[in-house]
């Protein structure tokens, strides 16, 4: 087990300077992530038009692994439409939680980075954090999410 | 780096006590373990695992029911570990030790049957800013139940209890103060004679919550005059899952059991029960016998050690690391009190606690990291969360300096 799979360059990179870090104010959609075990809390910002995720960003603390997961998420998702959204957020999950190792990670693109955490059980929740607060807002639209 | 001939004790073989902790002895990640977790819980010696495992293989039966050998064994090894305990912490009687699972338990237990009972409308609980979630959870419950309201005496920038605050925010309101001995978030250690002089002024009880304290000195209830203690057996090298709350015997006596079950009966009909003397008026239910066994024995292990030598070596400990971790770059220790307890909270202004964690860990390193169950703690110094190194006595000085590698081998990676 590297650590170097764990903290990648371009998990590095993003929590260095994470992409999108803003407050949306005229948001359609918001929820909050938090992390009761390690205090981690993001907030996801995102803007609907239709059917398609014109906008979305992100706001809070937490570690390389949170904060980097965020910041590609938000970049991931720019453009996107909600269902392929949220079949990206099932993929991940199966990638971070499914006993078996993943079979194509380079379909992830640079989302496959996230992957490392599954070596780290207590990070999963770490890369996770904004993904169920992104399931959240769209799916409620705003409650808190809870990696418990 | 060598450690300068001042700080080293004399008295005090560390190598003898390690030799006593089997666990000590492995490599995590192919590194040998530095185990500086020991605030949240500790390591036992080979005797407690000894006595657990023997008590399982000799002596089981449940404790104060049969008549049969081996029950009466159980219950003499049960009720033998009671009598170490009252004389270890020099109670008057061992009808003020109640066992419990932990410190959790025990805090519950009064502000339960004693606070609900006893609190009005307009009341106040006066606690501290640096209290675990265990020593505010519970008074925030009998607030909502009675009306009482929570006081929080606040603390200083270096983390020190403010005690000029709490001397004016100790009132005729006041009905009870529970206050942390030892801040296992930050390490400071508070001035607990003097605020149960000062609580007593106001015939006010106080409550000690002991947890991080029994760990690292020794405690005379009868000296103290506290009114309630409590502690926990796996953060002082005992087994898991017992603990023990302390009272004074009038106050217990005057309580409420806090529930109902097998052991803490005299008798029962469905029209009413009487219940059970002390101390089995606050044990429904059948314990943790094998935890009270192991808690026996490692009180006999902490008789053994001379706990000035202990103080002694945990004190050349905790100023070696915090003079060692101000070389790191950018690192910040969070609490400056000046009577601290062998725990380093910090900061890295690069790497986030929980990162800090993993990469140590693969180091063979054992931090904890995050808000520590106490996030009033955290927001007081605008922190999200901190690293924390606690030591026991069986920590070494080079163990400080794996971990000073180990922090700044994260640095790098997120330079």
């Amino acid at each position: 087990m590297d650590l170097r799979d764990l903290y990648q360059e371009i998990i590095v990179d993003h929590n260095r300077s994470p992409r999108n870090f803003r407050k949306i104010d005229e948001h359609t959609h918001t929820a909050q992530g938090f992390n009761p075990l390690c205090g981690d809390k993001l907030i996801m910002y995102i803007v609907l038009s239709g059917d398609v995720i014109s906008d979305i960003s992100f706001e809070g603390s937490g570690c390389a692994i949170s904060v980097a997961s965020a910041s590609l998420l938000t970049e991931r998702l720019k453009g996107q439409t909600v269902e392929e959204a949220l079949k990206t957020f099932e993929e991940l999950h199966t990638v971070f939680t499914s006993p078996d190792e993943p079979e194509d990670l380079e379909a992830l693109g640079k989302l496959g980075a996230l992957a490392g955490v599954r070596a780290y059980p207590s990070r999963i929740k770490c890369a996770s954090l904004s993904w169920h607060a992104l399931n959240s807002a769209l799916n409620s639209g705003g409650v808190t999410a809870s990696t418990e | 780096m060598s450690v300068p001939a001042t700080v080293q004790t004399q008295e005090f073989d560390v190598e003898r006590i390690r030799a006593d902790f089997p666990i000590l002895h492995q490599q995590v990640h192919g590194k040998d373990l530095v185990f500086l977790d020991n605030a949240a819980s500790s390591q036992r010696p080979q005797s407690v695992i000894d006595a657990v495992s023997h008590y399982y293989m000799h002596d089981h039966a449940n404790v104060h029911r049969g008549v049969h050998t081996l029950s009466e064994r159980a219950t003499a090894a049960y009720e033998g570990t009671r009598e170490k305990i009252r004389s270890y912490i020099n109670a008057a009687s061992t009808a003020e030790i109640i066992f419990v699972r932990g410190t959790t338990e025990a805090i519950n237990l009064v502000a339960q049957s004693y606070g609900r009972e006893r609190f009005q409308p307009g009341d106040e609980i006066l606690i501290t800013w640096m209290e675990h979630h265990a020593n505010i959870v519970p008074w925030q419950m009998v607030c909502e139940k009675t009306g009482a309201k929570l006081v929080v005496a606040p603390i200083t920038q270096d983390g020190e209890l403010d005690m000029d605050a709490f001397t004016k925010l100790l009132t005729d309101k006041t009905k009870i103060v529970a206050v942390g001995h030892i801040s296992n978030a930050i390490g400071s250690v508070n001035p607990i004679k003097e605020i149960i002089d000062l609580a007593h002024k106001h015939d006010v009880p106080v409550l000690i919550d002991g947890a991080q304290s029994m760990p690292h000195t020794q405690v005379d209830m009868q000296a103290l005059d506290a009114d309630f203690f409590a502690f926990s057996s796996h953060k002082m090298f005992g087994p898991t899952g017992v603990g023990v709350l302390y009272g004074k015997q009038a106050l217990l006596d005057s309580m409420p059991p806090y529930q109902g079950g097998g052991d803490m009966i005299l008798a029962v009909d469905f029209e009413k029960t009487l219940y059970n003397e002390l101390p089995a008026k606050f044990e429904a239910g059948t314990p943790n016998i094998a935890g009270v066994v192991g808690l026996g024995a490692t009180i006999d292990y902490l008789n053994q050690l001379d706990f000035n030598a202990v103080a002694q070596h945990e004190q050349a400990l905790l100023d070696y690391a915090q003079e060692q971790l101000a070389t790191v770059p950018g690192l910040r220790i969070i609490g400056t009190a000046k009577d601290k307890a062998s725990v380093v909270s910090f900061v890295l202004d690069t790497v986030h606690a929980h990162d800090l964690g993993t990469i140590v860990d693969s180091e063979g390193v054992a931090i904890r990291t995050g808000h520590h169950c106490a996030m009033p703690v955290m927001d007081f110094f605008k922190v999200p969360a901190t690293a924390r190194a606690s030591f026991a006595f069986y920590n070494r000085h080079d163990e400080v300096d794996v971990l000073v590698a180990a922090l700044i081998k994260a640095q790098r990676m997120f330079a």
